[in-house]
């Protein structure tokens, strides 16, 4: 076995990232690291900047300058597509689910996207057999078996939730990005949602923006608090928790 | 036992699930013979048939952009007037083979399909509607004043049509054309219908409900526009090149924006997002409006207003689907009593 170096065990990297919307400035400079494996949370008080960071590492908004590396190559430029291609998933902190198709179907899909092989045919999609058995899996593994064949939008909201995260997982990720995966759950909904990714191999490096501090200081093995558009501190969940200077982003002054 | 037990009865459950979407069910069957069966009806209009298939035809056409991915057109007659204009020169010009001109008209109308759905793959809503609208508009005027090469207002005359395979001449009581059109209509109808049914249906029905999230799924989102409006106007292209065939005459008339909002009409009134609902529609339509200008030459469009009004504030999805859900419901009663 030969030493790697620390940079090519870097899943994702953001380099000097400015983001401003018109004259508000979001990010001066954001720098962030994030190795392969990790469970890495993002907290922070609303207006942190934490979804737009997710949504400048994804794709969904392109930043001013500065550059998102992923995997040691720069992504920047790249559309939201590649970089799913790329292995880049996120989920959404609102449910953004098919509510006219039913669980099957929405995975099937995700799948089918997956392997490239949504394109103009005449083959239906029962001949998918494999694709369909993993989808059903998916499924299985997250205790939606039963509700395969109902409509998305009749779900309960805490289904429709554990559906957001299974259409993620679809994908194979390499990264996978979770806004709030326990948002309008139960405590204990919440705490099943997080032991269930907790049991993902450790090629999939996780980071997860997360207001629920039990759920941050169970599941995550390093923790990074944003306030006003700056990283705070990235460090262990024991540091975090002693930090005077956490204490004086959550509490003022 | 459960049918979720084992990895392989979940598997086999679920292809059972996406296999029972495609099986053809007896009122899907009983719908063509009963089209079918309208050929042997006392004094049968069999002209009046022949339009209620190539409208019919038209509708599902705008039904796989409406009804599937979700993208409305105030245009589509152009892809109907491109298809009907290609055979009308196909007839002029000596390719007097139905068949091969309407598979010529259809590529061509597929070709201008794509590139309008590159044109408007990034805009959405009321300004799609305009740029339909618009398109429309600018192939109709530019029809109509070429007169030298389209005839302008009097259509394009001296169109030669063979007999289909040779055999079957386009006689003046619409045998051929009754047959031809169905054939043509149902062959189409059974492809749109597996297209559907595929993948592809699939990933358009997903774009439809929420395209965000097809694009986190990294799915050719733009592309898979382009790929519907080329299939929708090869399909309208078809619908077309049928209405010049079984009359021999093409006039601007087809590519109107009246013909635009009637075919909108007639999907709306079956039911977007079913595939027969531009068939029940056409059905109810040309019927009504047959036997409305019959009493009033000059008013039957009050009642065909007042028809879209009523079906829209009362069926709200439109006919058929309100059929399906009435039907659901009493099957669903039945089921639960003892």
């Amino acid at each position: 076995m030969t030493e790697t170096p620390a940079s090519a065990d870097l899943v994702l990297e953001t380099r000097d990232l400015h983001m401003a919307f018109g004259g508000l400035v979001i990010f001066e400079r954001m720098n962030f690291t994030l190795k392969r494996g990790e469970r890495h949370a993002i907290i922070g008080p609303n207006g942190a900047g934490k979804t737009t960071f997710v949504s400048l590492v994804t794709g969904l908004l392109k930043p001013k300058s500065g550059a998102v590396m992923f995997e040691g190559r720069d992504v920047t430029r790249l559309s939201p597509q590649e970089r799913v291609k790329a292995g880049m998933v996120r989920t959404f902190q609102i449910n953004s689910l098919f509510r006219a198709l039913n669980p099957l179907e929405s995975v099937a899909l995700a799948l089918l996207e997956r392997e490239g092989k949504a394109h103009l045919s005449l083959r239906h999609v029962a001949a998918e057999k494999e694709l369909i058995g993993e989808a059903m899996e998916l499924l299985h593994q997250f205790g939606l078996e039963r509700d395969a064949y109902a409509l998305t939008e009749a779900l309960p909201y805490g289904k429709q939730r554990l559906l957001e995260i299974v259409l993620a997982l679809a994908l194979r990720p390499k990264l996978l990005l979770l806004d709030e995966p326990a948002a309008g759950l139960s405590t204990q909904q919440g705490h099943e949602v997080f032991a269930r990714l907790a049991h993902l191999p450790d090629e999939t490096t996780i980071l997860f923006i997360e207001h629920d501090m039990n759920l941050v200081f169970s599941y995550a093995d390093v923790v990074s608090v944003f306030a006003a558009g700056a990283l705070v501190l990235s460090d262990t969940p024991e540091n975090v928790r002693k930090s005077p200077r956490v204490r004086e982003v959550y509490l003022g002054n | 036992m459960s049918a979720f037990d084992s990895p392989q009865n979940r598997a086999a459950s679920g292809t059972g699930y996406f296999a029972s979407l495609s099986r053809w069910n007896i009122f899907e069957i009983l719908f063509w013979l009963a089209l079918a069966s309208l050929y042997f009806w006392p004094h049968a209009d069999l002209v009046l048939m022949s339009q209620i298939f190539i409208w019919g035809l038209f509708a599902m056409s705008l039904d796989v952009l409406l009804g599937y991915r979700g993208i409305p057109s105030l245009g589509h007659a152009a892809f109907f007037g491109i298809g009907a204009y290609v055979a009308g020169y196909c007839g002029k010009f000596g390719w007097t083979e139905p068949i091969s001109a309407l598979v010529l008209a259809m590529l061509v109308a597929a070709g201008v399909g794509w590139l309008t759905g590159k044109l408007v793959q990034r805009v959405a809503g009321v300004a799609l509607l305009m740029v339909t609208l618009g398109l429309n508009l600018i192939l109709y005027d530019l029809v109509h004043r070429s007169t030298e090469i389209t005839g302008g207002d009097d259509g394009l005359q001296g169109i030669v049509i063979d007999p289909v395979l040779g055999l079957f001449r386009f006689d003046i009581f619409g045998r051929t054309a009754f047959w031809y059109a169905l054939i043509v209509t149902f062959v189409l109808f059974v492809a749109t219908r597996a297209i559907i049914k595929s993948p592809f249906g699939l990933a358009l029905t997903g774009a439809r409900e929420n395209p965000r999230r097809m694009i986190m799924l990294g799915a050719p989102v733009e592309g898979d526009v382009s790929r519907a409006f080329a299939l929708a106007a090869a399909l309208a292209g078809a619908s077309g090149a049928l209405l010049t065939q079984t009359t021999q005459f093409v006039a601007p008339s087809s590519l109107s924006f009246q013909r635009s909002a009637d075919v909108l009409v007639i999907l709306i009134i079956g039911g977007a997002g079913r595939l027969y609902g531009g068939f029940i529609g056409a059905l109810i339509f040309l019927f009504l409006r047959d036997w409305l200008a019959a009493i009033s030459p000059v008013y039957w469009y009050f009642w065909i207003g007042l028809l879209l009004v009523v079906v829209v504030s009362f069926f709200r999805k439109g006919i058929l689907p309100t059929i399906e859900d009435v039907y659901t419901r009493w099957r669903g009663r039945r089921g639960a009593s003892p």
